[in-house]
């Protein structure tokens, strides 16, 4: 049965695509809501349609996703152009 | 001249491989809005071309796994090419989303078939390496999907409106586009190699030497040609005809595939981008609650995928049959003029139920892009 299927190598790619595929997408959606958070209580009851919302915390946490997320496709440009 | 017919058929194959392929990663940008069918295809024509130079190590991969090599002659090639193209066309008239790799590899092995006999078939590498991991593929694709919708809808429910919409355009985009270049680089390969393959059973090549500079140029410029010209049927298929889809499912469905390719490619394994991103649309239709998934169109679809190694495979080794029978040059010159005629036939056939990129995103009817009668212009809108 080995011979004919790896299920060692599929059972990899289906855990590492689950972290690429599904996990960076979610981490770059948290960016945007860290982004969107508004920076205080008082602006948060303003309840404005913005993208960037004022917390500096927020920014923060936001460049960290985003951060990420740039690392992730850094990374498979990289393997892409570094073949297998 | 034999050579010079085998490396036109081959970039034709190319071609027809690059505008099936164009909805793999456009199709659900351009559904959601999230890109213009025209920029959707520009981009994604640029990115294939960009990829296929990216493609540093090309070898005759595509046949050396499979068949025994020592039996392929040009004659064998180009009736492989044919098979391959038949299949290519006939699914792209009916949109239905196909493996350009696998019907690649059964008009080879069919025509490898009718040349030599089963023993130049590796048939334990064929399911090994083909079947099973083509049978994986959209599972796996699909299962990536379906959490990775769950998730960015749970996710992105706090976040305003207007970030939202925005952030999720850009995700869809920046997805799609690692796609066209993961595909850009894979599937350009398998022209390269073909034509490699042509060169040294031609002679004009040592066994085991790198496509020749021309080989590149022009094998990524028949591809990212045939992405730009864009596949509207078999887009329309995968945008509208499979589910309905909202920008989180397009992002979602992207990422999966552009995740499912890149690593199995790092694996070892070539997959088909076609079945890994309709595995990926279907897994996020079945991912959000509430949407509609057209079991129907998925069925279809799946049906052609198990037809495709059988039927291009018999039309590789008719026209083998029919190439070699007649012998020589002139066999192959017949084969090439019945697969022009063919092709403009179902060309001109296509017309009357033409997708562009005015109804391309319009309501779907039927199980077949080609079942919608579109000889009323305004019956549907824009």
């Amino acid at each position: 049965m080995s011979e004919w299927v790896n299920l060692h190598a599929l059972w990899q790619i289906l855990v590492a695509g689950l972290i690429c595929g599904a996990g960076l997408p979610t981490i770059f959606v948290l960016g945007l809501r860290a982004l969107a958070m508004p920076a205080g209580e008082r602006a948060a009851a303003q309840d404005s349609d913005r993208l960037v919302g004022g917390s500096r915390v927020g920014v923060v946490l936001a460049g960290l996703c985003f951060a990420v997320v740039t690392a992730g496709i850094v990374w498979g440009i990289y393997f892409i152009v570094a073949g297998t | 001249m034999l050579l010079v017919l085998v490396v036109v058929m081959a970039l034709a194959f190319d071609f027809t491989n690059g505008f099936h392929d164009t909805g793999n990663a456009m199709a659900t940008s351009i559904a959601t809005g999230a890109l213009s069918p025209r920029a959707a295809v520009a981009v994604s024509g640029t990115l294939n071309l960009i990829g296929a130079f990216l493609s540093l190590s090309v070898a005759a991969t595509i046949a050396s796994g499979l068949v025994n090599t020592h039996f392929v002659t040009l004659t064998v090639v180009a009736a492989g090419l044919a098979g391959g193209l038949a299949w290519n066309l006939v699914t792209w008239f009916f949109g239905i989303p196909s493996s350009s790799s696998q019907s690649l590899i059964g008009g080879v092995i069919g025509a490898t078939l009718a040349a030599a006999g089963q023993q130049a078939v590796n048939w334990q590498g064929l399911v090994s390496k083909v079947l099973i991991p083509a049978a994986f593929a959209p599972v796996i694709a699909g299962a990536i999907a379906v959490v990775g919708t769950v998730l960015l809808y749970r996710v992105s429910r706090s976040v305003p409106p207007r970030a939202r919409g925005h952030g999720f355009r850009i995700g869809q985009i920046g997805s799609a586009a690692m796609v066209s270049l993961a595909h850009g680089t894979n599937d350009a390969q398998k022209t390269m190699g073909i034509i490699t393959l042509a060169l040294v059973a031609n002679g004009s090549l040592a066994a085991g030497s790198q496509a020749p500079t021309w080989v590149i140029v022009s094998c990524a410029v028949a591809i990212s040609l045939g992405t730009y010209v864009g596949g509207w049927r078999v887009i329309r298929t995968l945008g509208k005809g499979l589910i309905d889809i909202e920008p989180p499912q397009g992002m979602a469905a992207q990422s999966s595939s552009a995740a499912a390719i890149l690593l199995s490619t790092h694996f070892g394994y070539a997959l088909s981008t076609t079945h890994v991103s309709a595995g990926s649309i279907i897994g996020t239709g079945v991912g959000r609650r509430g949407a509609t998934v057209r079991w129907r169109v998925a069925g279809r679809m799946v049906s052609a995928w198990l037809f495709t190694l059988p039927v291009s495979g018999c039309i590789g080794a008719l026209s083998y049959a029919l190439a070699a029978g007649i012998g020589g040059l002139a066999g192959v010159l017949v084969l090439f003029a019945i697969v022009v005629a063919g092709s403009t036939a179902l060309y001109l056939r296509s017309r009357r139920t033409a997708v562009h990129p005015g109804n391309v995103n319009a309501e779907w009817e039927g199980v077949l892009a080609s079942d919608e009668d579109r000889d009323q212009p305004d019956a549907v809108a824009a």
